[in-house]
């Protein structure tokens, strides 16, 4: 029972003031509401950030720092390896940790041919001696609504095709993933057509901020992140940043590409990141940053507008999507 | 061995069992932050995206538990174990709390219960509008599933009411054949089963045209 004092004891001046005992209450619930806020922030972290166990790569010399960095925050290591779009070695995104983890990448050539003057193969020592390696801190948003933030290395690809001397009659880019089923047991239930290809305008191809890229945290790239080489291209959704690439043809005609040829409709060729232009399927309005609880807004060409979007003046970014 | 089984299944045991093995999946989700509030324990890891784990998650075991609960009239009746009958409305109603579970990691990571634009979603995107309507058609059922409800709309209109769970399994392995990109063996595994059981339904109905006592009302009986 609680003591009590004597009722006869109490003046109306006893009384506690209803404003007094509103504010009471009200701080109570607003300390209520922060410290569940507090909980449930700090468990969302423990649980989207557990300690990263991955067997480590080589280690890259990086000598630049890129200016086209962005500041926003990395994802872990531990997402970027084992939150995986690789169909090759499964459809799950669980899946390429596992399953790629005795790709053989070594030895590996990249072929650059086509239309030009200089077609040329070159080993992953080459690649990596063909220019100073940069770190580049990229968003990187995936079609499916999600988005990450990288710290890749590698430069830009139009290091390596002006080497080669595109010939006037090339206007496009098309590239092409290694292949082989039996390292690859899963790929017979991706449901899309292998080898992977994919493509670029030769403007986009040239773009400084089209990376050609062999390594993330200071490392060589892990297999389920498309060792040992391949591409980036921050402001298109993921799916066009092409893994393990083996061969880059210059052509004349927009060359097919993977996504494209299984749904047309739903992914087109140039698939710049579009808050406004919406997947058949789902919105692209907004995007989940991995470690975050609530979806933040995507930005135009994946806030990359200033950099590349007079590379479509002029196009109905609806029409090519 | 008949009569064997019958005294499990109507054992007051049995529900209870049958009850904890519906929550476990619950359970295995929750345990992590019910260790980490505990024992302040590190939760185990549900990968890089958990919000989409959970979605992911909910919406299979909802799925499963549309399934489950409607194969148990074909079990019934093929297996001739009438008492399957004790656990389908609980079966029923677990399709429905993990539908719900569902529902929420859609309105509050993914929408932040902005009404609005939920409503422009669900009006906009034919995978979340049949997820929905999935949703929506089985909060009657969840409703009326008490034996008062039997009972005041009659076994008959009450079964009639209750068929609407036909639509929503159809809607629920629609909503999940649209959400996936290229591998489509698992929705089409669901899309089997459930053509099994609604075709089941079909063929008894179609073989046998005349009434028969509901189970429902059977239900109530006992």
């Amino acid at each position: 029972m609680p003591i009590r004092k004597n009722s006869d004891d109490l003046t109306y001046a006893d009384v506690t003031p209803k404003s007094v005992y509103l504010s009471r209450r009200q701080l109570l619930r607003a300390m209520g509401i922060a410290g569940a806020t507090l909980v449930g922030y700090k468990l969302f972290n423990r649980i989207a950030y557990p300690a990263a166990t991955v067997k480590a790569g080589a280690k890259l010399n990086v000598t630049v720092k890129s200016p086209f960095s962005t500041t926003e925050k990395e994802n872990s290591f531990d997402d970027v390896t084992h939150y995986n779009n690789f169909y090759e070695f499964g459809t799950d995104k669980s899946d390429p940790s596992r399953n790629a983890r005795n790709f053989l990448t070594s030895p590996w050539t990249v072929s650059v041919e086509g239309e030009v003057r200089k077609p040329a193969k070159y080993s992953m020592d080459d690649i990596l001696k063909l220019a100073p390696l940069e770190e580049r801190i990229y968003r990187h948003r995936c079609v499916e609504g999600w988005s990450i933030v990288v710290p890749w290395i590698g430069y830009s690809l139009n290091t390596i095709l002006k080497l080669s001397e595109p010939t006037e009659k090339a206007k496009y880019v098309a590239f092409q993933s290694y292949y082989q089923r039996s390292q690859m047991p899963l790929a017979d239930r991706s449901g899309i057509e292998l080898p992977y290809v994919e493509g670029l305008r030769l403007d986009e191809a040239m773009h400084p901020l089209t990376l050609l890229c062999v390594g993330m945290y200071g490392e060589t790239l892990p297999n389920q992140d498309g060792a040992p080489v391949r591409m980036v291209i921050p402001w298109k959704y993921g799916f066009k940043s092409i893994k393990s690439i083996v061969k880059i043809k210059l052509v004349k005609g927009e060359p097919p590409t993977t996504w494209n040829i299984y749904a047309p409709r739903e992914y087109g060729f140039y698939s710049n990141v579009n808050p406004n232009v919406d997947h058949p399927r789902w919105s692209q309005a907004t995007e989940r940053r991995l470690g975050e609880f609530l979806r933040r807004k995507t930005l135009m060409f994946n806030g990359y507008e200033d950099q590349v979007a007079s590379l479509y003046n002029g196009m109905d970014l609806k029409k090519y999507y | 061995m008949r009569d064997f089984l019958r005294k499990i299944l109507i054992s007051k045991w049995s529900k209870v069992v049958v009850f904890l093995l519906c929550l476990s999946p619950f359970v295995y989700l929750a345990w992590p932050l019910i260790a980490f509030l505990a024992w302040q324990v590190e939760p185990r890891r549900f990968g890089a995206n958990p919000v989409e784990y959970v979605q992911h998650f909910t919406g299979d075991w909802t799925l499963r538990f549309l399934l489950i609960t409607l194969s148990v009239t074909p079990l019934r009746k093929l297996l001739n174990v009438p008492d399957l009958i004790r656990f389908r409305r609980m079966l029923g109603l677990f399709a429905f709390f993990y539908v719900c579970l569902h529902f929420l990691t859609y309105i509050w990571p993914d929408q932040n219960f902005d009404l609005h634009g939920m409503w422009k979603d669900v009006a906009k995107r034919p995978f979340v509008t049949v997820g929905f309507l999935g949703f929506v058609l089985l909060i009657p059922l969840a409703i009326t599933s008490s034996k008062g409800w039997i009972r005041r709309l009659g076994g008959n209109r009450w079964q009639n009411l209750h068929r609407l769970i036909y639509i929503s399994g159809l809607c629920g392995v629609l909503h999940y054949y649209w959400l996936v990109k290229s591998n489509h063996r698992l929705p089409l595994l669901y899309a089997a089963i459930l053509a099994v059981l609604l075709l089941y339904r079909l063929g008894t109905s179609l073989l046998k045209p005349r009434p028969q006592p509901s189970p429902a009302a059977a239900a109530v009986q006992r």
